[in-house]
């Protein structure tokens, strides 16, 4: 298929937002860009007064397909994904059965070119049923395509395991996907452990929960020269101790979610679980570390933390209903609004965060920014006209939100990925 | 009327002015309840169901005493085994209504579940204690017997002392005393008091000399081992040599101190024995003010209950 996109204020690197550009596409690769294009082309897209920008790359979702098909499958996330401005996503290894040998892998690459609309690709799980004990046939799984190996959201307590697993990620390129909670501290919790927890009557867990794995993570990574991607940050101490991880040379990239910049533990009043997530909405003085931590470079990315859980399990007792958001929909505008429309983050930095950062750790090279020869991976988005999130009218199954009726800039009008276009109004 | 919620789930988000309304009708209530006949005809005609999901033997003797005083229909269930059976507490709260019951009066081993109950129901929910989180009555029952005593709580010292954290009775005791105007000390080991407390206005101590100095009425918390993770609480023994209520402890408080629990009381380890039997503690008070209280507060909601939502 070819596509023409006529008048694209192209958001990318090495391209100037005020320079109008046409970018050629044929058979999903970006063939040329230049100012002006006359080729046919089977489908002409105006994008003038919208910017156009690398599609999104989600370095955390949990889609779900394989045993949990009642939350997602890899139709309606890819449905969620390409109107939310996604066009890779990266699974979480923890689905049933878990992604932890190379046979799921081959499953999830084989079920992906069959059905999804966006590129998924698996991580591969460390552990044997994520379960944190035993190490899981990690080369077999990244032989087969898994692009990263997560522990899928259940912190790897075993320390000389964890040595272990750094130190033998290094006979491959890939990161080491950390997610940072000492379940010792997090037990029974569901909240953050601060005054919302003492007004709510509710089992707090601490930030300290967090910071201590972030710190032991680092430092093994530090003795292992590992690469380790620390994944859902929400922590003052984590920002902290991985800027200085940084700054003394460890091989270390962050994520942290849209939700953990810009909702607090206050967006639990009422019992809202809606808004239990896992690691859990901190404080304000966490959020600002957070945006600081955007804005410096300390985080190098943003994932959604796609969690969707069924209604059912949120309608439900506090302690009862699942952790979880349904985030892939509606991450890329409440982040632009937040950093952008405030003037925190560039919108060629808040692309970086994106897009462009997340290929780079996950060597995805042929995506994350607009470039010949790269995959057409595109979203046009409309950044001046404000809308209203409403969760009842997401493609997910998890047709809820904390967001709801918040007001928020840049909608995705068009997506670009796998030879398709979406268009979306 | 000073009290017109469908509902009585919890002293944090009730004005003053409500718990006062609530405190005075329970005078009312204790007026009947010293008659020799003991018969009120207010909720005649109506269905109160108490739906408990855990184990009790005072509280809901308490209500269900507070409900036939007042000439109304009970039915008393107790569910166990929450986890094993999955109807949610809404679903359950649906079935009862179907039924026509007008009042469901809800304990609940999860905090905030009783809210979640009340908001989709049309019936008057009571809140007889969700998980940690609260236990209003329990706490109604106090302020009456502290009211009784020194008519005013504007510049009372009170001091609550034992598991903070996980006691919903103390955290209910804490919301009522501070918006009628006490000041409230707790005291108890680090590892039960929850977090940032003292920025809602409580003075945090982890002796009960400091906390018990010049107070006017000292609260002490039955100790509930089994809420309690492992290496929170160290031992009963080690408890009760910091945190016992003797007559050595009570010292330095106000002469005119009052002593209060709410039941059941673990001798020698919150309490000595031989204070539970002096004038001083108003234990026994505290039970009566329970059923005037609850019956207080099924005779306000009875005006709202079956109200559309």
């Amino acid at each position: 298929m070819t596509i023409l996109i006529k008048n694209a204020s192209i958001v990318s690197k090495d391209f100037n937002v005020d320079e109008k550009f046409d970018i050629y596409i044929k058979d999903s690769v970006i063939e040329d860009i230049a100012y002006d294009i006359n080729t046919e082309a089977e489908e002409v897209i105006d994008a003038n007064g919208f910017l156009v920008m690398p599609g999104c790359i989600d370095m955390y979702s949990k889609i779900c397909e394989s045993g949990y098909e009642n939350k997602n499958n890899i139709i309606t996330i890819s449905q969620s994904a390409t109107s939310g401005g996604y066009t890779t996503i990266i699974s979480a290894p923890n689905s049933q059965p878990v992604i932890d040998n190379k046979t799921v892998v081959e499953y999830v690459f084989k079920k992906t070119i069959e059905q999804a609309d966006v590129n998924i690709f698996p991580y591969g799980s460390m552990t044997i049923g994520c379960e944190g004990t035993e190490v899981a046939e990690i080369g077999e799984m990244i032989k087969a395509g898994a692009i990263g190996l997560s522990d899928g959201a259940y912190s790897i307590l075993d320390t000389e395991l964890m040595r272990n697993i750094f130190l033998y990620s290094k006979m491959f390129d890939v990161p080491v996907i950390t997610f940072c909670e000492d379940r010792n501290l997090s037990r029974n919790g569901v909240v953050n452990d601060g005054i919302m927890a003492t007004k709510m009557g509710l089992i707090g867990i601490p930030n300290v929960a967090e910071d201590i794995i972030v710190s032991r993570n680092l430092l093994l990574a530090k003795s292992t020269e590992a690469r380790i991607h620390i994944t859902h940050i929400t922590t003052k101490g984590a920002v902290d101790l991985i800027r200085q991880g940084k700054e003394d040379g460890i091989n270390v990239t962050a994520d942290t979610c849209a939700h953990y910049f810009t909702l607090s533990e206050k967006a639990l009043e009422g019992y809202n679980t809606f808004a239990k997530v896992s690691p859990p909405l901190r404080t304000e003085e966490d959020i600002q570390a957070i945006i600081e931590g955007l804005k410096d470079g300390t985080i190098d990315a943003i994932a959604t933390g796609h969690t969707p859980a069924s209604i059912e399990r949120k309608i439900t007792e506090f302690d009862n209903a699942a952790f979880g958001i349904s985030s892939l929909e509606v991450s890329f505008p409440v982040s632009y609004t937040e950093l952008v429309e405030k003037g925190i983050l560039s919108v060629n930095e808040f692309i970086d965060k994106m897009s462009y950062n997340p290929s780079k750790i996950l060597g995805l090279n042929k995506k994350g920014c607009i470039k010949k020869g790269n995959d057409a991976d595109i979203i046009i988005v409309d950044t001046k006209k404000e809308f209203e999130i409403q969760g009842k009218n997401f493609f997910s199954r998890a047709k809820y939100s904390p967001y709801d009726n918040k007001k928020v800039k840049g909608k995705i009008v068009v997506t670009i990925v796998k030879n398709k276009v979406f268009h979306f109004n | 009327m000073a009290y017109s919620r469908k509902d009585f789930i919890s002293l944090f988000d009730i004005s003053a002015e409500e718990i006062t309304y609530i405190l005075e009708t329970a005078e009312t209530m204790k007026y009947v309840l010293s008659q020799k006949n003991k018969k009120a005809p207010y909720l005649q005609g109506k269905s109160v169901i108490i739906l408990f999901y855990e184990k009790s033997v005072r509280a809901k003797l308490s209500y269900e005493l507070a409900a036939q005083y007042l000439s109304a229909n009970i039915v008393d269930i107790t569910v166990s085994k929450i986890s094993d059976q999955y109807e949610t507490i809404n679903d359950m709260g649906r079935t009862i209504e179907q039924m026509g019951g007008d009042f469901i009066i809800c304990r609940h081993p999860m905090s905030g579940s009783t809210r979640f109950l009340a908001e989709n129901v049309h019936a008057s929910v009571i809140n007889a204690g969700d998980g940690i989180n609260e236990d209003p009555s329990q706490s109604l029952l106090d302020l009456v017997t502290i009211k009784n005593q020194k008519g005013d709580f504007k510049g009372l010292k009170v001091a609550i002392i034992g598991d903070v954290a996980h006691s919903r009775v103390t955290r209910s005791n804490i919301w009522g005393l501070l918006k009628l105007g006490a000041e409230v000390c707790v005291a108890g080991p680090p590892t039960m008091i929850p977090s940032g407390i003292e920025n809602l206005g409580v003075k945090v101590f982890y002796n009960i000399n400091d906390a018990i100095k010049d107070a006017d009425v000292v609260m002490t918390m039955r100790l509930d081992t089994e809420k309690s993770s492992k290496s929170r609480f160290i031992s009963l023994d080690e408890y009760q040599s910091f945190f016992k209520i003797d007559e050595n402890a009570l010292q330095n408080a106000k002469k005119d101190v009052i002593v209060m629990h709410p039941g059941p009381v673990n001798r020698g380890i919150e309490i000595s024995s031989q204070l539970i039997d002096d004038k001083r503690c108003l234990f026994d008070d505290q039970i009566t003010n329970g059923v005037a209280v609850r019956m207080a507060l099924l005779y306000i909601l009875s005006n709202k209950a079956g109200a559309v939502l």
